[in-house]
């Protein structure tokens, strides 16, 4: 009978930060001397001792993980002080990942910080198109990473300061009125993904996603993380396009840390 | 098929597993899932007359041993409960909401909010260690847990009234009986133990409100002796919850006298199907050592003699 059980290891480990590097002005990669190796778009819980635990995407993967976090709030602003030699508590790796089906022709697309979460994945594909987009030129995360990987990238900034004037589903519109992809990987606000979706709906692509909503165990029990049915630490964070066409709440409600179901627009404003 | 099937404080389950509040019941559609993967009843995340955040993370570790929460009582609050009880008419089973409050007037409060809506019974979390106020002085006095349940019964109507106890006392069969003086339909032992993890290289305890309850295999022994105390002293029956993981478990629980089974941490063993395996393997235990149903084995444990075998009906 406890042969079903699972591995039961859910307790944060203290690892050292070997190396803290300054991807934009306002993003830096924490290197943590703890090897994972899985598949990409799975994340971390990311413990500071009396501050707080929140997920993190993995944006390398191997003997020393790497995790990108974005200067926003409390959380953020505790773990910028950081130094190398210091120490964050990890578990995990936790959720569902991207899959890669072998040969696909695949264009991912990538909005502000979750770049982070499909890094890995652009690494993984062979030569995929990618279109990064952010709010202006400083909030460009890993541009001269994916152009090593990618076969064609197309960089978007709201405000015009680099690359085209625009969002990245602007791009993708374009894009897909001359050019076909079997496949289309996407991380970024919900609202830049909803459009995604919106697009490979029309133009047949399958598509996975990678979502997110407040957690607090990470591992499927509390229910804080319901996106409709789903528990998106558990089933997600990576949605295929049949699963998100069904869901009601996707791009519209989320659940504050209460548990309160809210706009999402109320939902960002509170969680930064 | 062995018949799982059982009344509770009034509520006709198919089988005896509840989902114990705390675990997936924070929204409807969660429940819905848990209800698709068997169980016999869903207990809500307990529901404050105030919303309330919680604690920051982290809120829930665990190993093979036990899980450790801290969550804090998050809730959206009752004021939010209408909308709430209107999406969970897609329930079949029944839907026990639990309130909890920082004082008796706070309980009484979120009661007259919930009460009035047609539940099938109202759950008090008087026991919850996760909180600075409102939890433990709840159920580690007499009279104190006489004048909660009491006060709820005034505002409850006809709605069937259950008083969730702790372990953490040496009071628990006395504040078992006060609750049934009072007039609880039912009990729910037990609530999780209150412990301690502290990481030695953070130097500091894991979870962020440094205490926190302890759920799952070691809570088991801890649980099974609180019912098996607790049965020995009131007539309402027993919702026997702690460390149940598997059909045996089950078993041990209702031969120390419970009527159902509360079922949370086995949902981080097994997946929320476990209660679809805690039935499959309490129905073969039955069935191999010939036993029709739960009334046959209920409370065997306290049996004078060994290899008693309870009548049947």
């Amino acid at each position: 009978m406890k042969n079903d059980f699972r591995k039961c290891d859910d307790f944060p480990q203290m690892v050292k930060i070997t190396k803290i590097v300054d991807e934009s002005p306002t993003a830096k990669t924490f290197f943590l001397d703890c090897g994972m190796n899985c598949e990409p778009g799975r994340f971390i819980m990311l413990w500071m001792p009396g501050i707080d635990e929140k997920p993190f995407a993995l944006s390398y993967l191997g003997k020393q993980v790497g995790t990108t976090a974005v200067l926003r709030g409390k959380f953020t602003q505790a773990l910028f002080k950081l130094k190398p030699g210091d120490m964050l508590g990890v578990r995990g790796p936790y959720g569902r990942g991207f899959s890669i089906k072998k040969g696909q022709k695949a264009l991912v697309v990538a909005g502000g910080i979750g770049v982070t979460e499909v890094m890995t994945l652009i690494e993984e594909l062979k030569k995929p198109t990618v279109i990064l987009g952010a709010k202006t030129k400083d909030e460009l995360v890993f541009e001269k990473k994916i152009r090593k990987h990618a076969k064609e990238l197309y960089v978007t900034t709201d405000d015009g300061s680099k690359g085209i004037k625009g969002y990245t589903t602007d791009v993708m519109a374009d894009l897909l009125k001359k050019e076909k992809f079997e496949v289309c990987y996407t991380c970024g606000p919900e609202i830049m993904m909803t459009k995604v979706l919106g697009l490979c709906n029309k133009y047949r692509i399958d598509l996975q996603a990678s979502l997110e909503r407040y957690m607090k165990c990470g591992f499927g029990i509390c229910g804080e993380c319901a996106l409709d049915d789903s528990l998106v630490c558990l089933d997600g964070p990576v949605y295929y396009k049949d699963e998100i066409n069904k869901l009601t709440e996707f791009g519209k409600f989320a659940r504050l840390k209460s548990g309160r179901k809210v706009t999402l627009q109320e939902y960002f404003a509170g969680h930064g | 098929m062995t018949d799982l099937s059982i009344e509770y404080c009034g509520m006709k389950l198919q089988n005896p597993t509840i989902l114990a509040s705390g675990f997936l019941g924070v929204a409807p559609l969660t429940m819905k899932r848990v209800e698709k993967s068997g169980a016999g009843a869903v207990t809500t995340k307990s529901i404050s007359a105030i919303e309330r955040q919680g604690h920051n993370n982290p809120t829930v570790v665990a190993n093979e041993h036990f899980m450790l929460n801290a969550v804090g009582l998050s809730t959206a609050g009752a004021d939010h409960f209408p909308e709430e009880w209107d999406e969970l008419q897609i329930m079949k089973i029944p839907v026990i909401v639990s309130i909890y409050g920082d004082s008796i007037d706070a309980f009484v409060e979120a009661a007259k909010k919930i009460c009035k809506f047609d539940i099938p019974a109202l759950e008090l979390d008087m026991s919850c260690p996760n909180v600075s106020k409102g939890g433990l002085e709840f159920c580690t006095s007499e009279e104190t847990a006489y004048e909660l349940v009491s006060r709820v019964k005034q505002v409850a109507g006809n709605v069937p009234v259950i008083a969730k106890l702790g372990p953490a006392t040496h009071l628990l069969v006395e504040v078992a009986k006060a609750c049934e003086k009072a007039g609880a339909s039912g009990i729910c032992a037990i609530n999780t133990m209150p412990g301690m993890v502290i990481d030695i290289e953070a130097r500091k305890p894991v979870l962020h409100f440094k205490s926190g309850g302890i759920s799952g295999c070691a809570l088991k022994p801890i649980a099974v002796n609180c019912v098996y105390k607790i049965y020995k002293n009131v007539k309402i029956p027993i919702c026997g919850t702690g460390g149940i993981t598997t059909g045996r478990d089950a078993i041990e629980m209702i031969m120390a006298g419970a009527t159902t089974i509360g079922i949370g941490t086995a949902t981080y063993y097994r997946g929320v199907d476990a209660f679809k395996k805690i039935c499959k393997e309490m129905s073969d235990w039955m069935k191999k050592n010939g036993y029709k149903n739960l009334e046959e084995i209920r409370g065997i444990a306290h049996e004078p003699f060994a290899n008693a075998k309870a009548p049947g009906k």
